[in-house]
């Protein structure tokens, strides 16, 4: 493999129902970093049936290039003619990298390719840098450089650790939505945009899509939540949960509650966190009200970051509380609604 | 049917995590268990095992100990158990691991093949997909249902989970399935199957079983990622404490959530 | 001597745990608050076996060997003294006088089932007269024609109500001996549920095993074919102390359990409870006395698997059994008393899981055979 004929940041731009997920637009966001580090371009490759019209949106959000595969084959995705599509990109255009988005189509698609290209791919990162490879020089290996180091979780998430593709291309990683940040949109903007069609011919590896079934929304079950509004007995009363359930709503996340409340009648017991409860682990944790007592933090001490609003300031719920407001719920909880609205809006 | 279903034995995540100097991780120090979203494969397996009648054949690669998890296999009812391991084929990344387990199924006969989704250690969920790449079997992946399988026609009808959907697929045989935790809840060993299948010969294979696999795809030596460092995350104790006034209080909370990428 | 479990019995130990943990343990607490009888917990172990774990596969077990039936007990146990004692009654006291005094039809048409897991089993030896002193039985049964006639009652009994099958221990005569004393012939029978006369009375309401169903057993002319006659006529007091030799380990291991749940959540709790600015489990008067528990703790493990594994080697076990179930009781009361202890005040609200243990600890130092009887039974030997 000829590693220097390899040039090119390349991003899987995925569409469903020839909508383009937002994934798409953060990788691009994150690609035109490290194509600048690289001194090269960024491309989207569309794959779908009758996604042209989709190639402007791409270039609006920062897409130098376009690729764009159109087959009646691609209409709802299916591994094999998609990993047919993205494997001949390849091979035709030789990026040095190519990212992915790491959902449920990504997720089967960059495996599916990675093998049938023979090159690395590093699932959900967290992190994309250009750098040198080993990261610190070793005496007797070659050093390489502008290599692409894509840092990832492991092991549920108790190690933190780097990797680096260095003798084979393109170098793959795919990213979890909501890591990266999509580049500002600018009207008007356009790509270059290239139409490519390497052929589709069914064969055993193709699937017969017999239904296609769309999720209707259900209640969140609490463990399940990646943001949680929890609240204790200082929330006061049921009433006064309103002001929890509406920065529930504005920051995406679902309410539970400490036993106190369960206790009080207040809320059902599905939503109770902690030793007689349910044990947690949500990306964000929100404890307002909660003094913080063993049987809750039992509960709840894993998830990521803890956020404990208590008029007390020797509450236990400080002891492991990533940020501690020390305030009035009642008003702390209000403004801070107001103020995640604002700032989600801007996006 | 004959139908083979790939466990992995992984550290249980809730205990500590430990390296060996290269980067890689030292597995013979933790504490483990199958691998859920493979326990839930086996299930799937044994189901239909107990609807048409089947062959199960459990397949692992990993240290000796590993034979341990072909062992719960086969106390919950599977047939037969094959460890496959061998000093070369440790450090792999996915593309090797992939290479090897295909080297290994190439000895086996099979209507179907099925894998967990992914590994609680790796969390990559890429080894089920290249294992059908190697084959060139079509592959089913995030298999939330099997809802039919005909031998005398050769297919299989499968729900496949998207983020917001899911379709219905229909497949021929022999194919490739990555199974969801969320397919079923396996089944108990039994006391008595316990002792059945420790009283059972394991097939042991190493790197010469192998079929139609170079030596350049296996190990650390044939994989294409590499670690550059590893490291163990930091745990949370106390963090900062703030006594602002309302306003100011809101405002750092929002600048920490955009600062997490919350928002 | 090898102290290292085999893989096979670490395996089945995971199995146990793994089912209590996730099956038995949620329930545990609400079984005790309401004093319903786990049914549905005991349907999922006859699902998987647990209720023959003991009994040749020929007759529908699992075919392992008593300390594997031990450790289920003992798994189970550390989260829910109630399903411990209902699988060791079933097991110990149904199941085993079946299979070792039964003919092939008896075992056939009720050992099959009970270890299957389609009934379940219970026995009654204890009645309201005649505890300690189980020679003082009055229940009679008299043959007549093909069949016996059945008339006493027994209390106490496990499982009562809910078991399908009884084991029965009854006086069948009276017998002078060589010197003009009068003897009691007893003898064992089983007895099926729905049998005309065969009726159930009080439900005992208990300090603890709330979840066990302790009834009082009624019979009244109740009528039973005489292939009922279980073992030999005139045997069912040797029988009847056999069974109950097995029925010890059974015991000796649920004590084991609730003794090793209790020190297991004490531990837990010693390392979160902070007062005077640190863990109280940092106090050298908490660790001293958590060292005692877990080594009187170990100490009862060993004399339980003994127990155990005599009963697998060895024809004669009362020894080993009784040892094991006089010390593992004692402890467990020990152990799950200072569990409550260390907890302080919350040890004693029912949020916690020890109080329960410690109320369900303390039956096992009086039923199947007190720990006086205990004693009778390793002095006896000692001095014979």
């Amino acid at each position: 493999m000829n590693l220097e004929a390899y040039k090119g940041v390349f991003v899987f731009a995925q569409q469903v129902d020839n909508v383009i997920s937002n994934i798409a637009f953060e990788l691009i966001g994150k690609g035109k970093e490290l194509a600048k580090d690289l001194e090269t371009e960024v491309t989207a490759v569309l794959v779908g049936a009758d996604v042209k019209g989709l190639a402007d949106e791409l270039a609006e959000y920062g897409a130098d290039k376009v690729i764009v595969v159109d087959d009646p084959e691609l209409k709802e995705y299916r591994t094999e003619p998609y990993t047919h599509a993205l494997a001949s990109v390849i091979e035709e255009f030789k990026p040095e990298i190519f990212l992915i988005g790491a959902t449920a189509i990504g997720r089967d698609l960059g495996p599916r390719v990675c093998a049938r290209i023979h090159t690395g791919l590093t699932a959900d990162c967290t992190k994309l840098d250009i750098g040198d490879f080993p990261i610190n020089p070793v005496p007797g290996k070659e050093q390489k450089h502008n290599q692409l180091l894509m840092t990832r979780p492991a092991f549920g998430g108790n190690t933190i650790a780097t990797i680096a593709c260095p003798d084979f291309r393109p170098q793959m990683a795919t990213v979890r939505p909501g890591v990266m940040q999509k580049a500002p949109k600018v009207e008007g903007a356009k790509a270059v945009v290239v139409e490519y069609n390497p052929g589709f011919t069914p064969d055993s590896k193709y699937v017969e899509i017999m239904e296609v079934v769309k999720a209707v929304t259900d209640t969140v079950d609490i463990m399940d939540a990646k943001i949680l509004v929890s609240g204790g007995r200082g929330v006061g009363s049921p009433e006064n949960f309103k002001i929890l359930d509406e920065l529930a709503e504005a920051i995406g996340g679902t309410v539970s509650c400490s036993r106190a409340v369960v206790d009080a009648g207040w809320k059902p017991k599905d939503l109770q966190v902690g030793q007689t409860g349910k044990t947690v682990r949500p990306n964000v944790y929100f404890a307002i009200g909660i003094s913080g007592a063993i049987q809750h933090l039992a509960g709840m001490e894993e998830s990521d970051i803890i956020i404990a609003i208590n008029k007390d300031d020797t509450a236990p719920i400080f002891d492991v509380a990533d940020y501690g407001i020390v305030g009035d719920l009642n008003k702390v909880v209000p403004l801070l609604t107001e103020k995640i609205k604002e700032a989600t809006a801007k996006n | 049917m004959k139908i083979v279903v790939c466990i992995k034995q992984v550290p249980d995540t809730k205990g500590g995590v430990k390296f060996n100097p290269d980067g890689t991780l030292d597995r013979g120090a933790m504490l483990t268990i199958m691998n859920p979203d493979d326990k839930a494969g086996l299930e799937a397996a044994l189901r239909l095992k107990d609807q048409y009648g089947a062959e199960v054949t459990v397949v692992t690669m990993g240290l000796p100990k590993a034979e341990e998890v072909l062992r719960e296999a086969m106390a919950m009812g599977a047939d037969k158990g094959v460890l496959v391991t061998d000093r070369v084929l440790g450090g792999a990344d996915t593309w090797a691991t992939s290479q090897t387990i295909a080297g290994a199924l190439r000895n086996l006969e099979y209507d179907l093949i099925i894998t967990g989704r992914q590994a609680i250690d790796g969390d990559t969920a890429q080894v089920g997909p290249q294992i059908s790449e190697h084959l060139g079997l079509p592959v089913i992946s995030y298999a939330q249902n099997i809802r039919e399988i005909n031998l005398e026609e050769k297919y299989i009808v499968v729900e496949r989970q998207y983020d917001d959907r899911y379709h219905v697929l229909k497949a021929q045989l022999p194919c490739l399935l990555t199974a969801l935790a969320e397919l079923n809840e396996p089944r108990y060993m039994t006391p008595g199957g316990i002792f059945d299948a420790y009283a059972k010969e394991i097939t042991v294979w190493g790197r010469k079983d192998l079929k139609d696999v170079e030596d350049s795809n296996l190990g650390l030596k044939g994989s294409p990622t590499q670690i550059a460092k590893a490291s163990d995350k930091v745990r949370k104790g106390a963090g900062e404490k703030v006594t602002l006034d309302p306003a100011g209080s809101a405002d750092y909370i929002v600048a920490k959530l955009a600062e997490k990428h919350v928002i | 001597m090898d102290f290292t479990l085999s893989k096979e019995h670490e395996m089945a130990r995971k199995l146990f745990h793994d089912f209590a943990e996730k099956e038995v343990k949620p329930l545990a607490q609400e079984v005790d608050e309401t004093e319903h009888f786990p049914a549905g917990t005991v349907a999922k172990m006859q699902k998987l076996g647990f209720m023959g774990i003991p009994v040749p596969k020929e007759y529908g077990g699992q075919g392992c060997d008593p300390l594997t039936y031990a450790m289920c007990v003992e798994e189970l146990s550390k989260v829910c003294g109630t399903t411990g004692v209902i699988v060791s009654a079933h097991t110990s006291l149904c199941c085993d006088p079946i299979q070792t005094y039964g003919t092939e039809e008896q075992k056939q048409k009720y050992l099959v089932p009970l270890a299957k897991g389609e009934k379940l089993g219970a026995f009654g030896l204890t009645e309201p007269g005649a505890g300690t002193d189980a020679q003082g039985q009055q229940t009679k049964a008299v043959l007549d024609g093909d069949e016996w006639v059945l008339n006493g009652s027994k209390i106490f009994i496990t499982n009562g109500k809910e078991a399908d099958i009884y084991v029965i221990i009854a006086v069948t005569g009276v017998k002078e001996d060589a010197r003009g004393r009068k003897k009691k012939e007893i003898s064992a029978f089983i007895v099926e549920k729905g049998t005309p006369g065969f009726s159930f009375g009080t439900k005992e309401k208990k300090m603890g095993i709330r979840g066990s169903a302790t009834y009082e057993l009624i019979f009244t002319d109740c009528r039973i074919p005489k292939e009922n006659l279980l073992g030999q006529l005139g045997k069912g007091f040797g029988i009847a102390m056999h069974t109950l030799d097995g029925g010890r380990i059974g015991i000796a291991a649920q004590a084991l359990g609730l003794a090793e749940g209790a020190l297991e959540r004490t531990i837990d709790y010693v390392k979160e409870r902070k007062q005077f600015g640190r863990a109280i489990g940092q106090f050298q008067n908490t660790q001293f006395q958590l060292a005692d528990m877990a080594t009187k703790v170990k100490a009862a493990q060993l004399l339980v698997y003994r127990a155990a594994m005599a009963k697998k080697t060895q024809k004669v076990y009362s020894v080993e059994a009784a040892m094991a179930k006089l010390y593992a009781a004692e402890v467990a009361m020990e152990v799950t008393t200072k569990a409550v202890q260390l907890h302080g005040g919350y040890g004693y609200t029912r949020e916690y899981d020890v109080e329960r243990m410690m109320r369900d600890a303390k039956i096992t130092e009086i039923y199947e055979g007190t720990s006086e009887v205990q004693r009778m039974v390793i002095s006896g030997s000692l001095l014979k």
